[in-house]
Protein backbone atom coordinates (compact mmCIF):
# COMPACT_ATOMS: atom_id res chain seq x y z
CA UNK A 1 0.00 0.00 0.00
CA UNK A 2 1.57 3.19 -0.65
CA UNK A 3 -0.26 6.71 -0.16
CA UNK A 4 1.02 9.90 -1.22
CA UNK A 5 4.46 8.79 -1.29
CA UNK A 6 5.25 7.62 2.49
CA UNK A 7 7.25 4.66 2.68
CA UNK A 8 4.97 2.62 4.58
CA UNK A 9 7.25 -0.13 4.99
CA UNK A 10 10.16 2.13 5.66
CA UNK A 11 7.80 3.58 8.38
CA UNK A 12 7.27 -0.02 9.46
CA UNK A 13 11.02 -0.37 9.80
CA UNK A 14 11.35 2.49 12.43
CA UNK A 15 10.28 0.11 15.30
CA UNK A 16 12.60 -1.79 16.55
CA UNK A 17 10.45 -3.79 18.29
CA UNK A 18 8.21 -5.29 15.18
CA UNK A 19 11.51 -6.97 14.33
CA UNK A 20 11.09 -9.10 17.24
CA UNK A 21 9.91 -12.95 16.67
CA UNK A 22 8.43 -14.82 19.18
CA UNK A 23 8.56 -19.00 18.87
CA UNK A 24 9.80 -18.00 15.05
CA UNK A 25 6.86 -15.93 14.46
CA UNK A 26 6.76 -12.44 13.77
CA UNK A 27 4.80 -9.96 16.04
CA UNK A 28 1.36 -8.93 14.72
CA UNK A 29 1.04 -5.90 17.44
CA UNK A 30 -2.85 -4.56 16.63
CA UNK A 31 -3.24 -3.15 20.21
CA UNK A 32 -2.02 1.08 19.15
CA UNK A 33 -5.51 2.23 20.37
CA UNK A 34 -4.01 1.25 24.33
CA UNK A 35 -0.44 2.68 23.75
CA UNK A 36 1.76 2.41 20.77
CA UNK A 37 4.91 1.03 20.11
CA UNK A 38 7.95 3.57 19.62
CA UNK A 39 9.99 4.85 16.83
CA UNK A 40 13.92 4.78 16.90
CA UNK A 41 13.89 8.25 16.43
CA UNK A 42 11.86 8.61 20.25
CA UNK A 43 13.63 6.11 21.49
CA UNK A 44 16.96 7.62 20.44
CA UNK A 45 15.83 11.54 21.46
CA UNK A 46 15.04 9.65 25.23
CA UNK A 47 18.34 7.94 25.08
CA UNK A 48 20.58 10.84 23.81
CA UNK A 49 18.97 13.44 26.37
CA UNK A 50 19.54 11.06 29.04
CA UNK A 51 23.18 9.86 28.04
CA UNK A 52 24.56 13.37 27.43
CA UNK A 53 22.80 15.96 28.37
CA UNK A 54 20.23 15.31 31.07
CA UNK A 55 20.04 17.78 33.43
CA UNK A 56 17.31 20.13 35.05
CA UNK A 57 14.88 22.90 33.61
CA UNK A 58 14.04 26.70 34.79
CA UNK A 59 16.64 26.37 37.91
CA UNK A 60 20.02 26.35 37.44
CA UNK A 61 22.77 28.18 35.49
CA UNK A 62 24.98 26.07 34.34
CA UNK A 63 24.99 25.83 30.28
CA UNK A 64 23.78 22.25 30.17
CA UNK A 65 20.40 22.99 32.10
CA UNK A 66 19.94 25.62 30.19
CA UNK A 67 20.06 23.22 26.91
CA UNK A 68 17.73 21.29 29.01
CA UNK A 69 15.20 24.16 29.37
CA UNK A 70 15.88 24.93 25.61
CA UNK A 71 15.14 21.24 24.93
CA UNK A 72 12.16 20.82 27.04
CA UNK A 73 10.21 24.43 25.80
CA UNK A 74 11.52 23.30 22.29
CA UNK A 75 8.86 20.12 22.85
CA UNK A 76 6.09 22.38 23.87
CA UNK A 77 6.42 24.41 20.53
CA UNK A 78 6.40 21.39 18.83
CA UNK A 79 3.04 20.44 20.17
CA UNK A 80 1.40 23.56 20.18
CA UNK A 81 2.35 23.80 16.13
CA UNK A 82 0.88 20.27 16.39
CA UNK A 83 -2.67 20.80 17.09
CA UNK A 84 -2.60 24.65 16.48
CA UNK A 85 -2.82 26.22 19.68
CA UNK A 86 -2.57 29.96 19.96
CA UNK A 87 -0.25 30.19 22.18
CA UNK A 88 2.73 27.82 23.86
CA UNK A 89 1.27 28.82 27.37
CA UNK A 90 -2.19 26.97 26.04
CA UNK A 91 0.10 23.74 26.51
CA UNK A 92 0.38 22.40 30.14
CA UNK A 93 2.37 19.11 30.39
CA UNK A 94 0.55 16.60 32.45
CA UNK A 95 1.09 12.95 33.60
CA UNK A 96 -1.53 11.75 30.42
CA UNK A 97 -5.70 12.84 29.18
CA UNK A 98 -6.76 11.27 32.52
CA UNK A 99 -4.80 13.55 34.74
CA UNK A 100 -6.20 16.19 32.36
CA UNK A 101 -9.40 15.74 32.60
CA UNK A 102 -9.18 15.52 36.43
CA UNK A 103 -7.39 18.72 36.30
CA UNK A 104 -10.28 20.42 34.36
CA UNK A 105 -13.11 19.36 36.97
CA UNK A 106 -10.95 19.44 40.25
CA UNK A 107 -9.98 23.03 39.15
CA UNK A 108 -12.58 24.58 36.67
CA UNK A 109 -15.54 22.05 37.99
CA UNK A 110 -14.76 23.25 41.42
CA UNK A 111 -14.45 26.94 40.86
CA UNK A 112 -17.22 27.13 38.37
CA UNK A 113 -19.82 24.16 38.76
CA UNK A 114 -22.29 24.30 42.01
CA UNK A 115 -25.39 21.83 42.99
CA UNK A 116 -27.65 21.27 40.30
CA UNK A 117 -25.68 22.17 37.51
CA UNK A 118 -25.35 20.35 34.58
CA UNK A 119 -22.31 18.60 32.30
CA UNK A 120 -23.34 16.85 29.66
CA UNK A 121 -21.17 13.53 28.30
CA UNK A 122 -22.01 10.63 25.77
CA UNK A 123 -23.11 7.12 26.24
CA UNK A 124 -19.50 6.06 24.52
CA UNK A 125 -16.60 7.86 26.79
CA UNK A 126 -14.13 6.49 28.71
CA UNK A 127 -14.06 5.95 32.26
CA UNK A 128 -11.58 8.60 32.35
CA UNK A 129 -14.02 11.40 31.37
CA UNK A 130 -16.61 9.88 33.23
CA UNK A 131 -15.47 9.17 36.88
CA UNK A 132 -13.91 12.66 37.20
CA UNK A 133 -17.29 14.13 36.84
CA UNK A 134 -18.96 11.52 38.68
CA UNK A 135 -16.97 12.73 41.89
CA UNK A 136 -18.04 16.16 41.34
CA UNK A 137 -21.54 14.43 41.16
CA UNK A 138 -20.76 12.77 44.75
CA UNK A 139 -18.77 16.36 46.30
CA UNK A 140 -21.22 18.97 44.48
CA UNK A 141 -24.33 17.84 43.54
CA UNK A 142 -23.91 18.69 39.68
CA UNK A 143 -26.09 16.51 37.34
CA UNK A 144 -24.78 14.48 34.48
CA UNK A 145 -26.61 14.23 31.52
CA UNK A 146 -25.95 11.46 28.62
CA UNK A 147 -25.82 12.02 25.01
CA UNK A 148 -27.36 8.85 23.28
CA UNK A 149 -25.85 6.64 20.30
CA UNK A 150 -27.81 5.78 17.32
CA UNK A 151 -27.58 1.96 16.25
CA UNK A 152 -24.63 2.18 13.96
CA UNK A 153 -22.39 3.41 16.55
CA UNK A 154 -22.58 7.43 15.93
CA UNK A 155 -23.85 10.23 18.79
CA UNK A 156 -27.50 10.71 18.41
CA UNK A 157 -27.71 14.57 18.36
CA UNK A 158 -31.86 14.93 17.63
CA UNK A 159 -32.24 15.78 21.47
CA UNK A 160 -29.16 17.87 21.77
CA UNK A 161 -30.20 21.46 22.23
CA UNK A 162 -32.55 19.86 24.85
CA UNK A 163 -29.90 18.21 26.88
CA UNK A 164 -27.50 20.85 26.39
CA UNK A 165 -30.32 23.42 27.90
CA UNK A 166 -29.08 25.10 30.83
CA UNK A 167 -25.39 23.19 30.37
CA UNK A 168 -22.05 24.69 32.11
CA UNK A 169 -20.55 21.87 30.51
CA UNK A 170 -20.09 19.55 27.60
CA UNK A 171 -17.38 16.76 27.51
CA UNK A 172 -16.78 14.42 24.97
CA UNK A 173 -14.60 11.98 23.03
CA UNK A 174 -13.26 13.29 19.32
CA UNK A 175 -13.12 9.65 18.56
CA UNK A 176 -14.28 6.10 20.51
CA UNK A 177 -11.76 3.83 21.67
CA UNK A 178 -14.53 0.91 21.82
CA UNK A 179 -16.33 1.79 18.29
CA UNK A 180 -13.54 4.02 16.42
CA UNK A 181 -16.29 6.32 15.87
CA UNK A 182 -15.25 10.10 15.06
CA UNK A 183 -17.37 12.92 16.58
CA UNK A 184 -18.38 15.65 14.31
CA UNK A 185 -16.61 18.07 16.91
CA UNK A 186 -16.81 21.15 15.32
CA UNK A 187 -20.71 21.02 15.35
CA UNK A 188 -20.58 19.79 19.42
CA UNK A 189 -18.27 23.25 20.43
CA UNK A 190 -20.98 25.11 18.98
CA UNK A 191 -23.56 23.41 19.80
CA UNK A 192 -22.33 23.55 23.37
CA UNK A 193 -21.37 27.17 23.30
CA UNK A 194 -24.61 28.66 21.95
CA UNK A 195 -25.81 26.99 25.07
CA UNK A 196 -23.63 28.97 27.00
CA UNK A 197 -21.59 25.68 28.06
CA UNK A 198 -17.94 25.03 27.85
CA UNK A 199 -16.69 22.85 25.32
CA UNK A 200 -13.99 20.08 26.54
CA UNK A 201 -12.83 17.38 24.20
CA UNK A 202 -10.93 13.95 25.00
CA UNK A 203 -8.64 13.99 21.87
CA UNK A 204 -6.85 10.99 23.13
CA UNK A 205 -7.81 8.99 19.91
CA UNK A 206 -8.07 11.06 18.01
CA UNK A 207 -4.86 13.10 18.01
CA UNK A 208 -2.39 10.25 17.00
CA UNK A 209 -4.20 9.75 13.88
CA UNK A 210 -5.67 12.88 12.67
CA UNK A 211 -4.77 16.49 11.39
CA UNK A 212 -6.14 17.98 14.98
CA UNK A 213 -6.49 21.73 14.76
CA UNK A 214 -7.77 23.38 18.41
CA UNK A 215 -8.66 26.85 16.59
CA UNK A 216 -10.96 25.02 14.26
CA UNK A 217 -12.77 23.06 16.73
CA UNK A 218 -12.94 26.20 18.56
CA UNK A 219 -12.87 24.11 21.27
CA UNK A 220 -12.39 25.00 25.32
CA UNK A 221 -10.10 22.27 26.56
CA UNK A 222 -8.71 19.33 24.58
CA UNK A 223 -6.27 16.82 26.03
CA UNK A 224 -4.08 13.76 24.68
CA UNK A 225 -1.62 10.77 25.99
CA UNK A 226 1.85 11.09 24.51
CA UNK A 227 2.00 7.23 24.79
CA UNK A 228 -0.83 6.80 22.16
CA UNK A 229 1.32 9.00 19.53
CA UNK A 230 4.70 7.36 19.62
CA UNK A 231 5.76 8.82 22.34
CA UNK A 232 6.68 7.40 25.78
CA UNK A 233 4.36 6.47 28.83
CA UNK A 234 3.97 9.06 31.64
CA UNK A 235 3.69 12.61 29.52
CA UNK A 236 0.36 13.42 28.13
CA UNK A 237 -0.97 17.47 27.33
CA UNK A 238 -3.95 19.78 28.63
CA UNK A 239 -4.65 22.38 25.78
CA UNK A 240 -7.08 24.94 27.55
CA UNK A 241 -7.71 28.87 26.09
CA UNK A 242 -5.31 30.69 27.99
CA UNK A 243 -8.19 32.98 29.30
CA UNK A 244 -9.86 30.29 31.19
CA UNK A 245 -6.59 28.74 32.42
CA UNK A 246 -5.33 32.04 33.83
CA UNK A 247 -8.92 32.22 35.22
CA UNK A 248 -8.64 28.86 37.13
CA UNK A 249 -6.85 28.40 40.31
CA UNK A 250 -3.60 26.00 40.21
CA UNK A 251 -4.21 22.16 40.41
CA UNK A 252 -0.90 20.97 42.41
CA UNK A 253 1.09 22.80 44.69
CA UNK A 254 4.97 22.79 44.87
CA UNK A 255 7.74 23.50 43.38
CA UNK A 256 7.47 25.32 39.54
CA UNK A 257 4.11 26.71 39.78
CA UNK A 258 4.89 29.07 42.32
CA UNK A 259 5.08 32.79 41.99
CA UNK A 260 6.11 33.63 45.75
CA UNK A 261 5.88 31.55 48.68
CA UNK A 262 5.49 33.44 52.02
CA UNK A 263 4.51 32.07 55.62
CA UNK A 264 1.26 33.58 54.66
CA UNK A 265 0.68 32.06 51.93
CA UNK A 266 2.15 32.11 47.63
CA UNK A 267 1.18 33.68 44.32
CA UNK A 268 1.02 31.40 41.49
CA UNK A 269 3.36 31.03 38.31
CA UNK A 270 2.99 32.26 34.85
CA UNK A 271 0.92 30.01 32.36
CA UNK A 272 1.95 27.23 31.72
CA UNK A 273 4.03 26.19 34.73
CA UNK A 274 0.74 27.26 36.86
CA UNK A 275 -0.20 24.13 36.28
CA UNK A 276 3.07 22.32 36.44
CA UNK A 277 4.08 21.68 40.10
CA UNK A 278 7.56 19.65 41.08
CA UNK A 279 10.15 18.20 38.36
CA UNK A 280 8.18 17.53 35.24
CA UNK A 281 8.74 14.25 33.14
CA UNK A 282 11.93 16.09 31.08
CA UNK A 283 12.83 12.67 29.10
CA UNK A 284 9.21 11.98 28.11
CA UNK A 285 8.59 15.57 27.08
CA UNK A 286 11.95 15.44 25.18
CA UNK A 287 10.79 11.62 23.77
CA UNK A 288 7.18 13.24 22.89
CA UNK A 289 8.40 16.14 20.66
CA UNK A 290 10.23 13.49 18.96
CA UNK A 291 6.97 11.69 18.51
CA UNK A 292 5.69 14.90 17.30
CA UNK A 293 8.20 15.32 14.40
CA UNK A 294 8.40 11.88 13.23
CA UNK A 295 4.67 11.80 12.92
CA UNK A 296 5.04 15.86 11.43
CA UNK A 297 7.13 14.04 9.10
CA UNK A 298 5.26 11.26 7.61
CA UNK A 299 1.92 14.00 7.66
CA UNK A 300 -1.10 13.42 9.65
CA UNK A 301 -3.24 13.88 6.55
CA UNK A 302 -1.36 10.65 4.80
CA UNK A 303 -1.67 8.49 8.22
CA UNK A 304 -5.12 9.14 8.32
CA UNK A 305 -5.79 7.92 4.74
CA UNK A 306 -3.22 5.04 5.25
CA UNK A 307 -5.55 4.02 7.76
CA UNK A 308 -8.82 4.24 6.51
CA UNK A 309 -7.91 2.20 3.68
CA UNK A 310 -6.70 -0.23 6.24
CA UNK A 311 -10.00 -0.04 7.97
CA UNK A 312 -11.59 -0.84 4.98
CA UNK A 313 -9.80 -3.61 4.15
CA UNK A 314 -9.85 -5.35 7.87
CA UNK A 315 -13.51 -5.07 7.79
CA UNK A 316 -13.76 -5.94 4.47
CA UNK A 317 -11.47 -9.35 4.80
CA UNK A 318 -12.80 -10.04 7.98
CA UNK A 319 -16.66 -9.82 6.79
CA UNK A 320 -15.88 -11.92 3.78
CA UNK A 321 -13.96 -14.63 5.64
CA UNK A 322 -16.81 -14.52 8.46
CA UNK A 323 -19.86 -13.18 7.56
CA UNK A 324 -22.32 -13.29 10.03
CA UNK A 325 -20.04 -15.13 12.49
CA UNK A 326 -18.53 -11.95 13.39
CA UNK A 327 -19.53 -8.48 14.70
CA UNK A 328 -17.76 -5.52 14.13
CA UNK A 329 -19.16 -2.58 16.46
CA UNK A 330 -19.55 0.93 15.11
CA UNK A 331 -20.21 2.62 12.07
CA UNK A 332 -19.19 0.69 8.84
CA UNK A 333 -18.30 3.77 7.36
CA UNK A 334 -14.40 5.01 7.35
CA UNK A 335 -14.99 8.26 6.69
CA UNK A 336 -16.60 8.43 10.17
CA UNK A 337 -14.47 5.88 11.96
CA UNK A 338 -10.84 5.45 13.13
CA UNK A 339 -8.57 2.22 12.82
CA UNK A 340 -10.27 0.28 16.04
CA UNK A 341 -12.42 -2.74 15.44
CA UNK A 342 -14.50 -4.15 18.58
CA UNK A 343 -15.81 -6.96 17.42
CA UNK A 344 -17.80 -10.77 18.82
CA UNK A 345 -16.64 -13.80 17.03
CA UNK A 346 -18.52 -17.15 17.42
CA UNK A 347 -19.78 -16.34 20.68
CA UNK A 348 -15.87 -16.96 21.66
CA UNK A 349 -15.55 -14.84 25.20
CA UNK A 350 -12.97 -12.43 24.13
CA UNK A 351 -10.35 -13.29 26.68
CA UNK A 352 -10.02 -16.50 24.81
CA UNK A 353 -10.15 -14.85 21.88
CA UNK A 354 -7.29 -12.49 22.72
CA UNK A 355 -5.74 -16.01 24.23
CA UNK A 356 -5.77 -17.86 21.36
CA UNK A 357 -4.48 -14.97 18.93
CA UNK A 358 -1.78 -14.70 21.39
CA UNK A 359 -0.55 -17.83 19.87
CA UNK A 360 0.07 -16.50 16.68
CA UNK A 361 1.80 -13.34 18.26
CA UNK A 362 -1.52 -11.49 17.09
CA UNK A 363 -1.84 -8.88 19.71
CA UNK A 364 -5.26 -7.36 20.59
CA UNK A 365 -7.03 -5.88 23.64
CA UNK A 366 -9.89 -8.31 25.26
CA UNK A 367 -12.23 -6.52 27.82
CA UNK A 368 -14.14 -3.55 28.85
CA UNK A 369 -12.09 -0.76 27.63
CA UNK A 370 -12.56 1.30 30.20
CA UNK A 371 -16.02 1.93 29.17
CA UNK A 372 -18.19 -0.02 30.56
CA UNK A 373 -21.29 2.38 30.41
CA UNK A 374 -20.86 1.80 26.28
CA UNK A 375 -20.04 -2.28 26.82
CA UNK A 376 -23.57 -2.75 28.34
CA UNK A 377 -25.48 -0.78 25.94
CA UNK A 378 -23.67 -2.83 23.85
CA UNK A 379 -25.01 -5.65 25.56
CA UNK A 380 -21.77 -7.49 26.03
CA UNK A 381 -19.24 -7.69 29.26
CA UNK A 382 -15.95 -7.50 27.02
CA UNK A 383 -15.54 -7.12 23.06
CA UNK A 384 -11.94 -8.22 21.46
CA UNK A 385 -10.42 -4.92 19.55
CA UNK A 386 -7.91 -4.93 16.84
CA UNK A 387 -6.41 -1.41 16.02
CA UNK A 388 -4.04 -0.54 13.50
CA UNK A 389 -2.01 1.93 13.71
CA UNK A 390 1.21 3.73 11.10
CA UNK A 391 3.49 0.65 11.13
CA UNK A 392 0.80 -1.50 10.41
CA UNK A 393 -0.03 -3.34 6.76
CA UNK A 394 -2.54 -5.32 5.24
CA UNK A 395 -0.57 -8.60 6.17
CA UNK A 396 -1.09 -8.08 9.69
CA UNK A 397 -4.89 -7.44 8.89
CA UNK A 398 -4.41 -11.05 7.41
CA UNK A 399 -2.36 -12.32 10.26
CA UNK A 400 -5.82 -11.38 12.24
CA UNK A 401 -8.35 -13.11 9.80
CA UNK A 402 -5.83 -16.20 9.85
CA UNK A 403 -5.27 -16.18 13.73
CA UNK A 404 -9.04 -16.35 14.15
CA UNK A 405 -9.47 -19.48 12.73
CA UNK A 406 -7.69 -21.03 15.33
CA UNK A 407 -10.23 -20.33 17.74
CA UNK A 408 -12.30 -22.26 16.11
CA UNK A 409 -10.55 -25.60 16.26
CA UNK A 410 -10.22 -25.10 19.88
CA UNK A 411 -13.76 -24.10 20.83
CA UNK A 412 -15.29 -26.31 18.46
CA UNK A 413 -18.10 -23.99 16.62
CA UNK B 1 4.94 -20.30 25.67
CA UNK B 2 3.21 -23.30 27.28
CA UNK B 3 0.67 -24.88 24.56
CA UNK B 4 -2.72 -23.67 24.48
CA UNK B 5 -3.40 -27.62 25.23
CA UNK B 6 -2.05 -26.89 28.60
CA UNK B 7 -5.14 -24.18 29.36
CA UNK B 8 -7.83 -25.26 27.17
CA UNK B 9 -8.21 -28.56 28.70
CA UNK B 10 -10.84 -30.79 27.52
CA UNK B 11 -12.58 -30.97 31.07
CA UNK B 12 -12.54 -27.02 30.99
CA UNK B 13 -14.48 -26.71 27.28
CA UNK B 14 -16.58 -29.26 28.71
CA UNK B 15 -17.56 -27.49 32.21
CA UNK B 16 -17.84 -24.14 29.92
CA UNK B 17 -19.99 -25.82 27.48
CA UNK B 18 -22.59 -27.56 29.83
CA UNK B 19 -21.51 -25.25 33.12
CA UNK B 20 -23.14 -27.06 36.37
CA UNK B 21 -25.06 -25.67 38.99
CA UNK B 22 -26.12 -22.41 36.89
CA UNK B 23 -29.24 -20.58 38.42
CA UNK B 24 -29.84 -18.57 41.49
CA UNK B 25 -31.42 -19.47 45.41
CA UNK B 26 -33.79 -17.62 46.96
CA UNK B 27 -33.29 -16.10 50.19
CA UNK B 28 -32.78 -17.22 53.18
CA UNK B 29 -29.65 -18.47 50.61
CA UNK B 30 -27.04 -15.86 50.77
CA UNK B 31 -25.20 -14.36 47.87
CA UNK B 32 -22.39 -12.45 46.33
CA UNK B 33 -21.28 -11.05 43.42
CA UNK B 34 -17.69 -11.00 42.06
CA UNK B 35 -16.67 -8.48 39.50
CA UNK B 36 -12.94 -8.37 37.36
CA UNK B 37 -12.32 -4.87 37.56
CA UNK B 38 -9.80 -5.29 34.69
CA UNK B 39 -11.70 -7.67 31.91
CA UNK B 40 -15.65 -6.85 32.92
CA UNK B 41 -16.10 -10.40 33.83
CA UNK B 42 -18.96 -10.77 36.89
CA UNK B 43 -20.26 -13.70 38.70
CA UNK B 44 -22.59 -14.04 41.34
CA UNK B 45 -22.52 -16.99 43.45
CA UNK B 46 -26.13 -18.15 45.40
CA UNK B 47 -25.23 -19.85 48.88
CA UNK B 48 -27.40 -21.88 51.48
CA UNK B 49 -25.40 -22.84 54.23
CA UNK B 50 -27.31 -25.05 56.92
CA UNK B 51 -25.87 -26.36 60.16
CA UNK B 52 -21.91 -25.82 58.60
CA UNK B 53 -22.92 -27.49 55.61
CA UNK B 54 -22.83 -25.65 52.20
CA UNK B 55 -26.52 -27.80 51.63
CA UNK B 56 -26.77 -25.94 47.81
CA UNK B 57 -25.00 -23.18 45.31
CA UNK B 58 -25.55 -21.72 42.22
CA UNK B 59 -23.50 -19.90 40.01
CA UNK B 60 -24.79 -16.97 37.23
CA UNK B 61 -22.96 -14.19 35.52
CA UNK B 62 -21.08 -14.28 32.16
CA UNK B 63 -17.16 -14.68 31.82
CA UNK B 64 -14.30 -16.37 29.60
CA UNK B 65 -13.97 -19.89 29.45
CA UNK B 66 -11.59 -20.23 32.27
CA UNK B 67 -13.88 -18.28 34.92
CA UNK B 68 -17.16 -19.68 33.69
CA UNK B 69 -15.18 -23.49 34.06
CA UNK B 70 -13.54 -22.67 37.11
CA UNK B 71 -16.79 -21.93 38.96
CA UNK B 72 -18.59 -24.60 37.27
CA UNK B 73 -16.40 -27.24 38.78
CA UNK B 74 -15.94 -25.37 41.84
CA UNK B 75 -19.53 -25.67 42.60
CA UNK B 76 -19.36 -29.20 41.92
CA UNK B 77 -16.08 -29.32 44.39
CA UNK B 78 -18.37 -27.23 47.62
CA UNK B 79 -21.60 -28.72 47.24
CA UNK B 80 -22.18 -30.64 50.45
CA UNK B 81 -19.24 -30.26 52.21
CA UNK B 82 -18.59 -28.35 55.51
CA UNK B 83 -17.12 -25.05 56.00
CA UNK B 84 -14.14 -26.48 57.19
CA UNK B 85 -13.66 -28.47 54.17
CA UNK B 86 -14.43 -25.92 51.68
CA UNK B 87 -11.74 -23.27 53.17
CA UNK B 88 -9.21 -25.69 52.95
CA UNK B 89 -10.01 -26.47 49.46
CA UNK B 90 -10.30 -23.11 48.92
CA UNK B 91 -6.58 -22.63 50.11
CA UNK B 92 -5.34 -25.19 48.01
CA UNK B 93 -6.96 -23.71 45.09
CA UNK B 94 -5.27 -20.86 45.77
CA UNK B 95 -1.77 -22.66 46.31
CA UNK B 96 -2.32 -24.66 43.12
CA UNK B 97 -2.77 -21.03 41.72
CA UNK B 98 0.16 -19.69 43.00
CA UNK B 99 -1.37 -17.13 44.90
CA UNK B 100 -0.94 -18.56 48.16
CA UNK B 101 1.76 -20.58 49.89
CA UNK B 102 1.11 -23.87 51.47
CA UNK B 103 1.40 -23.71 54.97
CA UNK B 104 0.85 -25.55 57.99
CA UNK B 105 -1.47 -23.14 59.58
CA UNK B 106 -4.61 -24.45 57.82
CA UNK B 107 -6.18 -27.53 59.64
CA UNK B 108 -5.22 -30.86 57.72
CA UNK B 109 -8.58 -31.41 56.24
CA UNK B 110 -8.83 -34.21 53.70
CA UNK B 111 -9.50 -32.72 50.14
CA UNK B 112 -9.89 -33.95 46.89
CA UNK B 113 -9.21 -31.76 43.99
CA UNK B 114 -10.85 -34.12 41.58
CA UNK B 115 -11.31 -32.19 37.90
CA UNK B 116 -10.03 -29.08 39.95
CA UNK B 117 -6.72 -30.49 38.89
CA UNK B 118 -7.21 -29.75 35.01
CA UNK B 119 -7.17 -25.84 35.83
CA UNK B 120 -3.38 -26.13 37.05
CA UNK B 121 -2.50 -25.37 33.50
CA UNK B 122 -3.71 -21.41 33.97
CA UNK B 123 -1.06 -21.17 36.18
CA UNK B 124 1.27 -20.87 33.27
CA UNK B 125 -0.70 -18.35 31.87
CA UNK B 126 -0.08 -15.66 34.52
CA UNK B 127 -2.60 -13.57 33.27
CA UNK B 128 -4.96 -15.90 33.30
CA UNK B 129 -5.38 -16.86 37.11
CA UNK B 130 -7.65 -14.03 38.14
CA UNK B 131 -10.21 -15.45 35.72
CA UNK B 132 -9.79 -18.85 37.43
CA UNK B 133 -9.61 -17.49 41.04
CA UNK B 134 -13.31 -14.92 40.73
CA UNK B 135 -15.48 -17.53 41.83
CA UNK B 136 -13.43 -18.74 44.59
CA UNK B 137 -13.13 -15.39 46.31
CA UNK B 138 -16.64 -14.92 45.42
CA UNK B 139 -17.65 -17.96 46.77
CA UNK B 140 -15.72 -16.82 49.82
CA UNK B 141 -17.51 -13.48 50.32
CA UNK B 142 -20.44 -15.24 49.81
CA UNK B 143 -20.01 -17.63 53.44
CA UNK B 144 -18.90 -14.62 55.21
CA UNK B 145 -22.32 -13.11 54.12
CA UNK B 146 -24.06 -16.26 55.85
CA UNK B 147 -21.53 -16.40 58.54
CA UNK B 148 -22.28 -12.39 59.66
Amino acid sequence: MNTSGVDWAAVKADFPVLQRMIDGQRLVYLDSANTSQKPNAVIDAMSDFMRNGYAPINRSAYRMAGEATDLFEGARGKVQRFINARSVNEVVFTKNATESINLIAQTWGRANLQAGDVVVLTHMEHHANIVPWHMLVAERGIELRWIPLTDDGLLDLSNLSSLLDGAKVLSFTAMSNVLGTITPVKQLCAAAHAAGAIAIVDACQFVPHNVTDVQAWDADFAMFSGHKMVGPSGIGVLWGREELLEAMPPFLGGGNMIGDVRLDGFTTAELPSKFEAGTPPIVEVIGLGAAVDYLSNIGMANIRQHEMQLTEYAMSTLKARYGDEIVIHGPRNVEVRGAVLSFAFRDIHPHDISQILDEKNVCVRAGHHCAKPLMKLLGANATARASFYIYNDQTDADALADALDGASDIFGV
Amino acid sequence: MPGLEDLYREIILDHYRTPRNRGELAPPAVMAEGHNPLCGDEITIYAQVENGILVDVKVSGQGCSISQSSASMMSQAVKGKSLAEIQALIHRFKVMMSIEEDSDDVPAVEVKMGDLEALQGVVKFPVRIKCAILSWNTLLQALDNASA
